[in-house]
């Protein structure tokens, strides 16, 4: 128990109050920072996420929010830093380096950890993307500090320490974890967990820029090429405003046409549950839930998914969640807004046709209009 | 060449129950497996075997009981398995883990060669950090070639390695040096059965079992609970929602009635949502 990967059970509390006053040298350690990932020149829209959180922790210390770049010199990194003012942060801390073009984690790794030992932040935050776990497990390793994977909640507790929510055991708990003793304290936040903050016109901010070289020479991996997924055309899942997945409760691999039928009738994209992709069903990026993606779409139909919270904590940021199950104290009803008990395969063809003829009208008169 | 794979033996999380009760873990009659994600970095440091020549140890940290998945990786063709146990890891957290894993691989180093290459899952299926690979990678100074789908060569006497590694919206291809950490991407190669001499080698194999102190780790107050900057203070169940679900009635009524209700009861609660959605279809179709 507890040990590769995994965090330790309840023993917790009485580890917890054996948190001792700071050690000296972590003393002067201050402000939250915003890791803010770039993607091919545009911001990836998590670090936007992240800076709303980390507003709200950091005018909960009182303290400042920086958003941190790295990147190559031009119009990326200031567009960049201008949309980090724009989502809240009170500086920019940018590292601007011709081989940080593409990311590699030899150095930006050693560029983050040289930015957080000259400018010391309390709290560092970064996606849990695969660049962001990449570098934080780096980062927090080289620094010996503490890291908590894919939160689903951050907090400040009473004495300023930051209180990092997580789901356990496979999903089927949360627990809060701290970290004490050491500096900062590291978290990362999966995608679309962490709501979208409203932008702001706010006059620029402080930039500061800060020093640091590496030689091509000492970085051992090259970027040999990058293959886009645009042409598979599904990459989108977690920005939909309307997703139908299905589960077990489907039967078999063909019903699952009645979920992309549904999805196309209503102009959303689909997806499904763990179990699904164990069986083969459907490839691996379709996935909805803690090991897979996290959505937030508008409208949210489930289909003979039960509703273990590995799989509530990837969508109970939708607005409205619909779930069709045929047994009545499935767990999905606990979350859902509106519920259906009966048989998925039975009722899902039902259901679009439904859609369709409601739909249709408007259609109609638009093309009168 | 010479590959280590860590792996981990994990409750299979699909069948944990939670007590409704007392908001506790019920493992009893829960089974363990060997982490489904360490299955693929196995099958590839196999693989990677099979066409280079050398051998694979596997490595894991855990309870005695963990020795399990060690003879099953040796029945799919590992060639040695190492099984670092001690009653001082428990409790560890990503970093302590991640310096008793590294503290064992570089003495597997000593005892059997200096690894090529170190193997590993993306993440496990219980912790779900990704974290242990990266802390070993940066304990060793090896690099760290995370989420990989696929590994394209292998070049022993330049000791290069070019790899495909899973980013956001695409893929990057890697050129890189060995020695290297690599984790493994699910569904990137399919798991072999192993051979009936695997199996009966298996059977007959002694697995290796280190204690702390075996492995060459004199500090011990950076394993466990003490070398464990991060702390759980608290385990919770999710509260339920305060508003149970809306249930749309389904009784004596037919299954279209039905169907029209739930859509109505849809656009009641979200209006904005039946316009945008006729845009949207107007525009897909």
């Amino acid at each position: 128990m507890g040990t590769r990967k995994s965090k330790a059970p309840p023993p917790a509390q009485a580890r917890a109050s054996m948190k001792k006053d700071l050690p000296e040298q972590f003393r002067d350690y201050r402000h939250v920072w915003v890791f803010m990932e770039l993607e091919r020149g545009h911001v990836h829209p998590v670090s936007f996420e992240l800076l709303g959180e980390g507003r709200r922790l950091a005018d909960q210390l009182g303290v400042q929010l920086a958003g941190i770049i790295l990147g190559p010199p031009g119009d990326s990194t200031l567009h960049a830093a201008a949309e980090a003012f724009a989502y809240g942060a009170d500086l920019v801390y940018l590292v601007e380096e011709p081989l940080l073009t593409d990311y590699r984690n030899e150095p930006f790794a050693n560029a983050l950890t040289d930015l957080v030992i000259t400018h010391k932040p309390e709290i560092l935050l970064l996606g849990a993307t695969t660049l962001g776990r990449d570098l934080a497990g780096s980062v927090a390793t080289t620094l010996l500090t503490g890291l908590t994977a894919d939160c689903t909640g951050l907090d400040v507790d009473e004495d300023g320490s930051l209180a990092a929510t997580r789901p356990t055991f496979g999903g089927s708990l949360l627990c809060t974890i701290y970290t004490l003793n050491c500096r900062p304290q590291m978290a990362t936040v999966r995608p679309r967990v962490m709501r979208m903050p409203q932008r702001s016109n706010k006059p620029i901010g402080r930039v500061i820029r800060h020093d640091w070289r590496m030689l091509e020479e000492d970085i051992v991996t090259k970027v040999v090429g990058f293959l886009s997924d645009d042409r598979s055309g599904n990459a989108n899942l977690a920005y939909a405003d309307v997703v139908v997945a299905g589960g077990l409760g489907l039967s078999n691999a063909e019903n699952l046409l009645l979920i992309k039928d549904l999805a196309l009738t209503i102009g959303g994209d689909y997806g499904c549950s763990r179990p699904l992709v164990q069986k083969g069903w459907m490839p691996a990026d379709r996935q909805i839930g803690q090991t897979g993606k996290t959505i937030r779409p508008k409208l949210y139909i489930a289909a003979g998914i039960s509703g273990a919270v590995q799989h509530r904590v990837g969508v109970e940021g939708a607005d409205l969640i619909v779930a069709i199950n045929t047994d009545p104290h499935a767990p999905i009803f606990d979350f859902a807004h509106v519920g259906v008990v009966t048989d998925a395969v039975s009722f899902l063809p039902a259901l679009t046709e439904a859609f369709t003829r409601r739909l249709a009208p408007a259609n109609r008169l638009r093309l009168v209009n | 060449m010479h590959i280590v794979v860590c792996i981990k033996q994990v409750p299979d999380s699909a069948q944990i129950r939670v007590h409704p009760v007392t908001n506790t873990i019920m493992r009893q009659g829960v089974p363990t497996i060997i982490n489904p994600y360490d299955l693929f970095a196995l099958e590839q440091a196999l693989q990677v075997r099979d066409h280079h020549g050398g051998e694979v140890t596997v490595l894991t940290m855990g309870p005695p009981m963990a020795e399990e998945s060690l003879r099953k990786a040796l029945t799919y063709g590992a060639d040695r398995a190492i099984l670092l146990t001690d009653r001082h890891f428990a409790g560890s957290d990503t970093l302590a883990t991640s310096f008793a894993l590294s503290q064992a691989i570089a003495k597997i180093g000593n005892s059997f060669g200096s690894p090529d290459i170190v193997f590993t899952g993306k993440q496990t299926i219980d912790g779900d950090t990704a974290q242990v690979g990266p802390g070993i990678a940066k304990r060793l100074d090896l690099v760290q070639l995370t989420y990989v789908a696929k590994v394209t060569s292998i070049d022993l006497r330049t000791r290069a390695i070019t790899v495909e590694r899973r980013s956001e919206g695409g893929t990057h291809v890697l050129k890189s040096e060995l020695p290297c950490l690599i984790t493994m991407l699910e569904g990137s190669n399919a798991i072999r059965r192993g051979s009936l001499d695997d199996a009966l080698r298996a059977a007959r194999s002694e697995i290796v079992k280190w204690n702390a102190v075996e492995a060459g780790i004199e500090d011990i107050t950076k394993c466990g609970l003490r070398g464990s900057p991060t702390v759980v203070k608290r385990v919770f169940a999710p509260t339920p929602r305060e508003q149970k679900a809306v249930q749309i009635d389904t009784v004596e009524k037919a299954v279209q009635d039905v169907a029209n209700e739930l859509v109505t009861s849809i656009f009641a609660h979200q209006p904005a949502l039946e316009h945008e959605l006729s845009s949207t279809r107007s525009v897909s179709r």
